[in-house]
């Protein structure tokens, strides 16, 4: 069983810069991974220990500095890494970074069972990409990924959360999914993990390996454009005291009277809806 | 300059479980028919998919909500969501009614939906926006938080139609009291060669205990790790009793296990706008605060004079919840 992982380094976000475009300034900035895909490999490292031939292939779109994500991947278990790569993909919006990925994976993995994404990333939060992916390849996708019930090796059983509940569902691959958080301890790197992800190699995909033009990719061939970036400012007063807690209780009750509803301060509603049952 | 081609608006109207309108809906169409008075009142049109007989007693819904045409797919194999059905479906939609502006709700069958239908139609998506508008090129100018909320984008799209989404309480939802006679119009269903690869085999609805009500409270009182433990979120519910509030928590909070992950407020939570809302011990990450700023007021309570959520309270309460809260509760 083939799987794709597909992973991005996301910048910390206390140091943001933009290019003159108005895109996003990537290189020099410190990196970490999307923590929703660090979610999306575990579920992938699951996946492997219950089928035993099972191989996953990572694969991340940005500059040179995210082979070291990869590595890392590799160290907790992730078999491969590639790394997609070219100036000519900066600046794309989630259609084309779609694009770009479904490409890659066409070329490296054309066989391909499952693929796996993180349902967001941190510092977009578009939600979009791993759709893109799936809708450039054709296949079917499963979003709000809680967990994995069972696979084999033709289909997946997967626990979804949707706005009313949580639902069960069997796709047979090829499929992608896209997993939100879930609750486990971190891996920490297999022992020798760190050596064996040194020495390995990960290819670098340009736009001439994926066979797609300059204007199918990057910012240009990007439908949507950034036309304005500002700072988001709070309207609100920011006023702060710091107070005895007798002084603090009554500013608290002061403050609840007056932004508060009239009809629903200090226990009145709570009485009123007692009343009406009454 | 806008394409002669495309006109009108298109908004999705997701249906519920039991057959209602999805009240993120209003809320799109409100915005709609702003958008529609400043492109020279172009129409504001709705599409569902409904399953034989619904569509009766969704007639009356759509009554006085000034939508020109409702387009309706009508199809038991549309009972149940499904990503390649609907997206198909939309898609052909679209081709038949060329609208300039698509727009879906961010729920999460919308976010799994939407960039299906982009991808399809080879346009831009522009995902959870906070503001909608035109510009002076009569163009969609969506705008977004970006980077959990410490910009915001403004982002245009080059192709059409323009398509947005708009998680639920981002927009308030005006008075809806305009007479239009709105046309029902149905369409055919045709998933000729279209395969469903994924088979629902069960669905548990959250349980109505589950079920908060945090989109119509006046009044939020939310608890992050400041609260430390369960007791802490007893004296919270007992605080928000005492107010007439509802309790929510920060996603720390949600996954020590100390509240449900249905009243966690933020970026992979729920957006919230009540009157008052009263965070406790929460240090004020971005990710916190996209999905409560619009609160009207915000009175943060907070040991660490330093904390980032003093920066968006109106009040801010350098002192101890567990010192504070008791003596307020004792009257």
């Amino acid at each position: 069983m083939k799987i794709a992982l597909c992973v991005k380094q996301v910048p910390d976000t206390t140091n943001i810069r933009w290019t003159e475009n108005n895109t996003m300034q990537r290189e020099g900035v410190e990196s970490v991974i999307n923590p929703y895909d660090i979610y999306a490999a575990e579920l992938a490292l699951s996946i492997a220990e219950k089928l035993k031939d099972a191989e996953i292939t990572a694969f991340t779109m940005g500059p040179n500095q995210a082979q070291d994500m990869l590595r890392k991947l590799i160290s907790i278990g992730v078999d491969n890494g590639v790394l997609i790569s070219d100036r000519k993909f900066a600046g794309a919006d989630t259609y084309a970074t779609g694009k770009t990925i479904a490409a890659a994976i066409k070329k490296v993995l054309p066989d391909f069972d499952l693929i796996i994404c993180g349902q967001f990333a941190v510092d977009g939060d578009t939600a979009q990409t791993g759709p893109s992916i799936a809708g450039n390849l054709g296949v079917p996708q499963v979003t709000y990924v809680k967990s994995f019930e069972k696979a084999d090796n033709k289909s997946i059983v997967l626990k979804r959360e949707l706005d009313d509940g949580i639902e069960t569902v069997k796709v047979k691959y090829p499929a992608l999914i896209c997993v939100l958080q879930d609750t486990f301890e971190p891996r920490r790197p297999m022992i020798n993990g760190i050596k064996l992800a040194s020495k390995v190699d990960i290819p670098v995909l340009t736009l001439e390996d994926l066979g797609l033009s300059d204007a199918q990719v990057g910012l240009k061939g990007s439908p949507t454009y950034v036309s304005r970036a500002y700072r988001n400012q709070s309207k609100h007063n920011s006023q702060k005291y710091e107070l005895s807690v007798g002084e603090s209780v009554d500013l608290l009750r002061d403050k609840v009277k007056e932004y508060g509803c009239g009809e629903c301060v200090m226990g009145a509603s709570v009485a009123q809806e007692e009343g009406k049952d009454a | 300059m806008p394409d002669q081609d495309y006109s009108g608006i298109l908004i999705y109207a997701q249906l519920t479980r039991e057959n209602y309108i999805h009240t993120v809906f209003y809320e799109l169409l409100d915005k709609a028919k702003m958008l529609s008075e400043k492109l020279n009142g172009v129409d504001v049109n709705a599409v569902i998919f409904t399953n034989p007989k619904k569509i009766e007693g969704l007639e009356e819904s759509f009554k006085n909500m000034g939508v020109n045409k409702v387009y309706y797919y009508d199809d038991k194999r549309l009972k149940e969501y499904s990503t390649i059905y609907y997206s198909k479906l939309i898609v052909d939609l679209v081709g038949q009614v060329k609208p300039e502006i698509l727009l879906i709700g961010a729920t999460n069958q919308g976010r799994d939906l939407a960039p299906r239908v982009s991808g399809a139609l080879h346009t831009g998506l522009t995902a959870d926006c906070v503001d909608l508008d035109i510009n002076e090129n009569g163009k969609l100018a969506a705008t977004r938080p970006t980077f959990g909320g410490e910009l915001m984008a403004t982002i245009l799209c080059k192709n059409y139609p323009q398509m947005a989404t708009v998680r639920p309480n981002v927009f308030k939802v005006g008075s809806i009291d305009d007479y239009v006679n709105t046309e029902f119009v149905p369409l055919e269903v045709n998933l000729d060669g279209v395969a469903n690869n994924v088979e629902i085999i069960d669905f548990k609805k959250t349980i109505e205990t589950e079920i908060n009500n945090l989109d119509n409270a006046q009044i939020i009182v939310a608890g992050g790790m400041g609260l430390k433990n369960e007791q802490g979120f007893r004296l919270l519910k007992d605080f928000a009793d005492s107010i007439g509030g509802e309790i929510a928590a920060s996603r720390p909070a949600v996954e020590a296990g100390l509240a449900s992950k249905s009243v966690q407020i933020g970026q992979t939570g729920k957006t919230v706008r009540p009157k008052l809302y009263i965070a406790c011990g929460i240090s004020g990450a971005i990710q916190h605060t996209v999905g409560m700023e619009n609160s009207e007021r915000i009175i943060a309570i907070n040991k660490d004079p330093d904390a980032q959520i003093f920066e968006i309270a109106d009040v801010g309460i350098v002192g101890d919840y567990f010192e504070i809260i008791p003596k307020f509760l004792q009257g």
